[in-house]
């Protein structure tokens, strides 16, 4: 702030600053569809576009979930492997042999899902169990439950209404993926903006003591938080599990990173009681373009993943340029 | 000659000059106390000695060199020190470890333990302090944290000590062992530059006293030369009609009752009425109980043993929640850790505590909760550009006020207040007390824990004294006196001192 001096004035140049902080991850998505446009037309097409958005609601309702916990202050690394535990058992139940009709299968996933999610609430939120490792251990119990399932084998020939799920259009065209992306994402702007549950998650993420002093119930909030950081990620290993048409017990193996990676890149802080809804989609939507371009581009896997890092701790050190 | 001299420095920050042209000079040996209300530019003049923001003209001179301090660390070296009025301690540490914190004594590249103890027991001893350098830092109470971090400037052989609101959180015993300190200092030739809002101290200990209103200095007087009046005058720029606008009410029926209320190590044996109309003010000194009390009436902990009586109804509240039902609001001691959501705006802050109220099929009506939030901003008079303001860029005074709208909102029946006007500004003091008047006339009832005496013998109806947890007395408004209060403060003070 010192050194406001040069032709600009300072309020410009504040307000500058403020801009590229708050929308330069928006920024860097609409230089990155462009640029990829003119190095490959066809990134635009319809077919290109529609394989990034259902890959990227995959990845999309971990970030979502990921976004409810970051912003009460809490992490949670089990997510993806809550994503494996939910498509293993849910495949199980899906089995043409087994003869469950596909909302059996659908219910016992998300019930794992929502289970480990409670798990980790209750550890987290009554136990005092810090977030890091409660939900480390949640991820190594998930993992567990997974290989025992089929002694880590994995589970072939599903029924064809629970691979509609993964790999089904609606009208032929719309991918049932994106389809249950949307109506998750405007339940969670409900809840996030519409309801008090939203306004106490933003509350106890802030300052924890005013909201329980202010009559928030902050320990079921917590706990709230990662059960539906669960059943989202559970969501994401039973559309998974459909869309390939197997149980496979690596499904969801370091989904966390990523999805903690999109939180952030839209401007979510870890510290708690910031962030934003949008911001997260558009960080799935970078990160999702980006793999998609790089693939495109015939860019090597390994180079890729350099390319993702810096990215990420780009578009955080953008953000933090506003609290300076 | 003087030690410190500023000539016409002049601030701008976005375009709007927060200091126009002000001097400011500091004798060695003296206490200079600088006054004004918040937002008259005391702060960014001390930042700009202490090297946190630079001036856009102007000079500062040192002994009569100029010099540019551009960092808080050459200030250091030019031998200045800033005591800021939010203390940051590393917690974890002990006494010893904070003080000399980036500069340990070292032997073959490993921390000297045994220096490093013996020097800060050397520095405190040499200073009348007497807290083991062994101590946790968390352990400490502010008072005393506030005393290693005079005894840490010290210690770096600072000349120049700037005290932020120095006495703020702390009682008036410690405030008594601060000043004598600040005394010691002046002796040895330290120059101090004393910021406060609480006049009678300042007349007290300052040597001459500045006062800065909206980024002008008004003047400087040498302190035997001017009174409080004249202070507030110049402070404000208006006639302030009382400083303490209290309004005599008539004292209703019981409406709250505690009886033999005790959680051990806390408080024992506590028992009082509260009447409607009424403000009963809770003094003590600071670890007498007062808090742990109030926090246990709004629920926040459960007592071993007593009850607590509302209306003339038993109740039992399991948290804060089942207390907010039943018509109790709790302004809390220390408003950025517990009373406001700091990234939070000024419009979500006020609701949070009844939202419930907005709620329409489980969707928030936002149009009826911003209009309900504007209300209270007009009727409290809280300064910010919009409602939508996050809470860090209000000022002590206004924030202090959103605390206030978030449980007026939720139309209390009692109000408890702890430490009501902590660090704010004159001006707004007074609006809170008047806030506190009207409130209290619509038949609604106040306890009000307060370690400013003033404060407490000018608002309250009855006073409650605590002693070392246990309750030590009552007086009412006739019969307060400062000698009195403090009587009944250490009643039980001395028994616990032998054992």
């Amino acid at each position: 702030m010192n050194n406001l001096s040069s032709g600009i004035s300072a309020r410009n140049k504040l307000s500058a600053r403020q801009f590229v902080s708050t929308f330069g991850s928006l920024i860097g998505l609409i230089v990155l569809v462009i640029l990829m446009t003119i190095l490959k037309p066809t990134f635009i097409g319809g077919a290109n576009i529609r394989n990034i958005l259902r890959i990227a609601s995959i990845n999309g309702l971990l970030a979502i979930g990921m976004s409810f916990v970051i912003i009460t202050g809490g992490i949670d690394l089990s997510v993806g492997a809550i994503m494996g535990c939910a498509g293993m058992y849910s495949a199980y139940f899906a089995q043409t042999k087994m003869g469950y009709p596909w909302w059996v299968a659908v219910a016992v996933g998300l019930g794992m899902g929502l289970l480990i999610g409670l798990f980790n609430g209750i550890c987290i939120a009554y136990l005092k169990v810090p977030a890091f490792v409660g939900t480390l251990g949640a991820m190594s119990i998930a993992k567990g439950f997974t290989f025992l399932l089929t002694d880590a084998k994995p589970i072939p020939s599903l029924n064809n209404e629970f691979k509609f799920i993964g790999g089904g259009n609606i009208g032929g065209w719309l991918p049932v993926p994106i389809v249950i992306m949307l109506v998750v994402l405007v339940i969670c702007f409900t809840l996030f903006y519409k309801t008090r549950y939203g306004r106490y998650v933003f509350a106890v993420g802030g300052n924890h003591n005013a909201a329980h002093i202010s009559g928030i119930n902050t320990k079921a909030i917590i706990c709230s938080v990662y059960a539906i950081s669960g059943l989202l990620a559970a969501l994401a290993g039973v559309i998974t599990t459909a869309r390939v048409t197997s149980g496979v017990t690596s499904t969801g193996d370091g989904y966390e990173t990523n999805a903690i990676a999109m939180v952030v890149i839209g401007g979510t802080s870890l510290a708690g009681g910031r962030g934003r809804l949008w911001g997260t989609i558009v960080g799935i939507l970078l990160l999702q373009c980006l793999t998609n371009g790089l693939d495109m581009l015939g860019v090597n896997a390994y180079y890729q993943l350099i390319i993702k890092g810096f990215v990420v701790i780009g578009a955080v050190m953008l953000d933090g340029l506003r609290n300076d | 000659m003087n030690l410190l001299n500023l000539a016409n420095i002049k601030k701008s920050f976005y375009g709007v000059e927060v200091l126009h042209s002000v001097d400011f000079s500091l004798k060695a040996g003296t206490v200079h106390a600088l006054m004004g209300e918040n937002g008259a530019g005391k702060s960014t003049l001390m930042k700009i000695i202490a090297g946190v923001h630079k001036p856009d003209s102007g000079t500062i001179s040192i002994d009569g060199k100029s010099v540019e301090i551009s960092n808080p660390l050459e200030a250091r070296h030019l031998g200045i020190a800033m005591i800021h009025q939010e203390l940051t301690p590393v917690n974890e540490m002990t006494v010893a470890e904070n003080v000399f914190l980036g500069r340990e004594p070292v032997r073959m590249g490993l921390i000297d333990h045994k220096k490093l103890y013996s020097q800060t027991k050397e520095l405190l001893d040499k200073l009348n302090i007497s807290i083991d350098p062994r101590e946790k830092m968390k352990n400490l109470r502010v008072a005393d944290q506030q005393m290693i971090e005079i005894a840490k400037a010290i210690s770096q052989n600072a000349r120049i000590v700037i005290m932020d609101e120095p006495t703020s959180s702390i009682t008036d015993r410690e405030v008594e062992i601060l000043f004598k300190l600040i005394d010691d200092l002046k002796s040895k030739g330290t120059a101090i530059i004393y910021i406060s809002h609480k006049i009678d101290e300042i007349l007290r200990i300052s040597d001459e006293i500045s006062i800065l209103r909206d980024g002008f200095n008004v003047g400087t007087w040498k302190a035997g030369e001017i009174d409080v009046d004249t202070i507030i005058r110049n402070m404000v720029g208006r006639e302030l009609t009382a400083q303490f606008p209290k309004v005599n009410v008539p004292i209703g029926e019981k409406i709250l009752e505690v009886k033999n209320l005790t959680l051990k190590g806390q408080y024992e044996d506590i028992s009082f009425d509260l009447h409607k109309g009424e403000i009963l003010g809770f003094v003590g000194l600071v670890g007498s109980g007062r808090t742990e009390l109030m926090d246990s009436i709004f629920g926040l902990t459960q007592p071993d043993s007593g009850r607590i009586l509302l209306n003339g109804k038993e109740v039992r509240f399991k948290g804060p929640k089942d207390a907010i039902r039943s018509g109790l609001a709790y302004v809390t001691e220390d408003r950025k850790q517990e009373g406001l959501v700091l990234p939070m705006s000024v419009h979500h802050n006020v609701t949070l505590t009844f939202l419930r109220n907005f709620v329409r099929h489980g969707i928030i009506q936002s149009r009826k909760e911003v209009s309900v939030v504007r209300d209270q901003v007009r009727a409290l008079n809280i300064k910010t550009a919009s409602v939508s303001q996050t809470i860090n860029s209000l000022s002590g005074g206004n924030q202090q006020k959103v605390v206030l709208a978030k449980w007026m909102i939720t139309a209390p029946g009692i109000i408890i207040f702890d430490e009501p006007t902590r660090g704010i500004d004159v001006g707004a003091k007074v609006e809170i007390y008047k806030i506190m008047c009207e409130y209290v006339a619509q038949g609604n009832a106040i306890i009000m824990v307060s370690s400013e005496m003033p404060e407490a013998m000018g608002m309250s109806d009855r006073i409650i004294v605590l002693s070392n947890h246990k309750y030590s007395g009552e007086l009412k408004r006739g019969e307060f006196s400062e000698e009195a209060i403090a009587q009944l403060q250490f009643k039980h003070m001395v028994k616990s001192l032998i054992n």
